[in-house]
């Protein structure tokens, strides 16, 4: 018996540590944002804020506000990744093939995870000046507003920047989903008569699907959550062209003077939670699934 | 120059298929490398060398200097010694907790295991983005702004970390723990003499994956830090950026500053980074 305490208490002593991490900094911090939202701010800045219910979710979640943040996230996930994918894939299946220098091309490919969102943001913040930048001059653009301020262009220009920064990352995940390939099925095709290109569409690809569909979740949980490049190119801009829903959610907590309004942020939050709730949670089960098979075989 | 017979086809060269996908390769890695290589000229050059009309592509005298004034005077060397205090930290934390707590969930028996277990497992499901207005009054009541607590401690537990470390330990085969026991170890001198050295790939991936992480980190260190001292790179840089564009060539001299650890770490972890990157991704 005096074992078997000891034991158990050594058990909780070993899961203190990180769960009293996980208690204060997610757990709790999660059924307060919940909790917030309950809270609407005061029309005079200094008054507390009052209860109000779940009227502040209603209001908020039907806002045009948070409906045009939402669609401005999902408009940037559709210019991210699909591109990005297609690119990555792209670039797995050119370096898939053992020629000479072969190493020195996928050093290149994946060298872009060693860009951080601050560095890759800043490098196209710079080459988009219209001033200094090296790309708005072949851009065409002489002084005057950049690209980043243009309504049409800003969305599309942080997209671009973040497909380049996410492409090493995208590029070792098709690798690795490449190499799941059997090369038997591919040579056995090729012996059928089959070209490289109807290789890859009727073969490849299909096999690829499952490892296709887990890269758009990742890419678009990701996406959900893309905050520094929105801050350092555009903050938001031109005329809220550029606000996603993190961005959003962001200003309205921490705005400057007496915009700050944590009830309403805290509603945003807990609609973002509930998004990417359900995208990791077919990440998860995707994930789990495929690590059962991993043990099964061993 | 080989030839390769096809069914129903007439023989074809392999050459200029071969000379196509090298001419493809050589175009994407322009595309990729591009926006490197100009940062890497345009930190070399002098401010209005910059802006120089038609752009100037190949520097011909290269102004070192701009890399030390970058690191001095624009303080990056502050925010990458505060970017690596912070790093480190949290890779060592978020190891040495996920270490304990899965090797607890695997070979330690103690009530409300799994209820625990699933606990660790559910904060995978909550973002920090969605945490942070409660987190940042948190912080604010301990008194914490402008300190590496404040970018340190929220991350030193990792519930990724929990998960894998637990597969790993669950795939050692189960004779060792027996075997240990009868040499007289207990539990801790198991985990650190048996279970340890035997996981250390999978200890290895999961500490890279944690650094850059950490390393990358923008949203949680803009909140909680507004002094140079404290802040760490990502947010010096943009700062710099947005503040002192004036002296655009310490920007982009910042930036290679910023960049340059991370990718001396890809060339020498190149083995683990891959693993640690696709950790949680393609299995198998």
């Amino acid at each position: 018996m005096g074992r078997r305490w000891r034991e158990a208490a050594l058990g909780y002593v070993l899961v203190v540590p990180a769960l009293g991490i996980f208690g204060l900094f997610a757990f709790y911090p999660l059924v307060r944002t919940a909790q917030l939202g309950f809270f609407e701010a005061p029309i005079f800045p200094g008054l507390p804020s009052h209860y109000v219910g779940f009227s502040q979710y209603f209001e908020v979640l039907s806002s045009s506000a948070f409906l045009g943040d939402l669609w401005r996230t999902v408009l940037f996930v559709l210019l991210t990744v699909p591109a990005g994918i297609a690119l990555g894939l792209a670039m797995a299946v050119l370096a898939h093939k053992r020629l000479a220098g072969i190493k020195i091309f996928r050093t290149i490919f994946s060298s872009t995870v060693a860009t951080s969102v601050a560095v890759a943001s800043v490098i196209f913040f710079s080459l988009l000046n219209p001033q200094v930048g090296l790309f708005a001059y072949w851009l065409g653009q002489r002084g005057g507003g950049g690209i980043l301020e243009n309504p049409t262009w800003a969305l599309p220009a942080v997209a671009v920047t973040t497909i380049w920064q996410n492409l090493g990352f995208t590029f070792i995940l098709m690798s690795a989903a490449l190499q799941s390939v059997p090369d038997e099925m591919t040579e056995a095709a090729a012996l059928d008569g089959a070209g490289s290109s109807r290789r890859f569409w009727r073969i490849t690809l299909p096999l690829l699907s499952p490892q296709l569909f887990f890269a758009s979740v990742v890419g678009t949980i990701i996406g959900f959550q893309a905050f520094g490049q929105i801050d350092i190119l555009t903050q938001g801009g031109p005329n809220n062209h550029t606000e996603v829903l993190i961005y959003d959610i962001y200003q309205t907590a921490f705005g400057q003077n007496a915009t700050a309004d944590p009830g309403r942020a805290a509603v945003m939050a807990i609609a973002l939670f509930a998004i990417l709730l359900l995208l990791s949670a077919a990440q998860f089960w995707f994930f789990q699934r495929r690590v059962f098979y991993a043990d099964a075989r061993d | 120059m080989q030839e390769t017979e096809r069914p129903g086809g007439r023989p074809r060269r392999k050459w200029p298929r071969r000379a196509a996908r090298y001419l493809l390769l050589v175009a994407m890695s322009f595309v990729v490398l591009l926006p490197i290589y100009v940062t890497v000229v345009n930190a070399l050059l002098a401010p209005q060398d910059i802006a120089h009309r038609p752009p100037i592509l190949f520097p011909s005298s290269p102004r070192w200097s701009n890399f030390a004034t970058a690191f001095s005077d624009a303080n990056l060397g502050i925010y990458l010694r505060n970017s690596a205090i912070q790093s480190v930290a949290i890779t060592l934390g978020a190891v040495a907790t996920s270490l304990l707590a899965a090797y607890a969930f695997t070979f330690v028996r103690f009530p409300l295991r799994r209820v625990l277990f699933g606990g660790c497992l559910a904060t995978l499901m909550i973002p920090a983005e969605v945490t942070i207005i409660p987190n940042y009054r948190t912080i604010s009541d301990f008194g914490w702004f402008n300190t590496f607590p404040a970018l340190i401690v929220p991350f030193v537990a990792s519930g990724l970390g929990v998960f894998l470390f637990r597969q790993t330990f669950r795939a050692l085969p189960r004779e060792l723990r027996d075997a240990a026991t009868l040499d007289g170890y207990g539990h801790l001198a198991f985990l650190a003499r048996v279970v340890i050295p035997l996981s250390l790939p999978g200890i290895g991936a999961f500490a890279v994956f944690s650094f850059l992480g950490a390393w990358n980190q923008y949203l949680w260190p803009l909140l909680v830090t507004s002094s140079d001292s404290s802040r760490t790179v990502q947010i010096g840089l943009a700062q710099l950026a947005a503040s002192d564009f004036s002296r655009v060539n310490l920007v982009f001299a910042g930036t290679v500053l910023a960049a340059l650890p991370i990718f001396v770490v890809l060339l020498v972890f190149q083995r683990s980074l891959v693993r640690g990157l696709t950790v949680g991704a393609v299995k198998g």
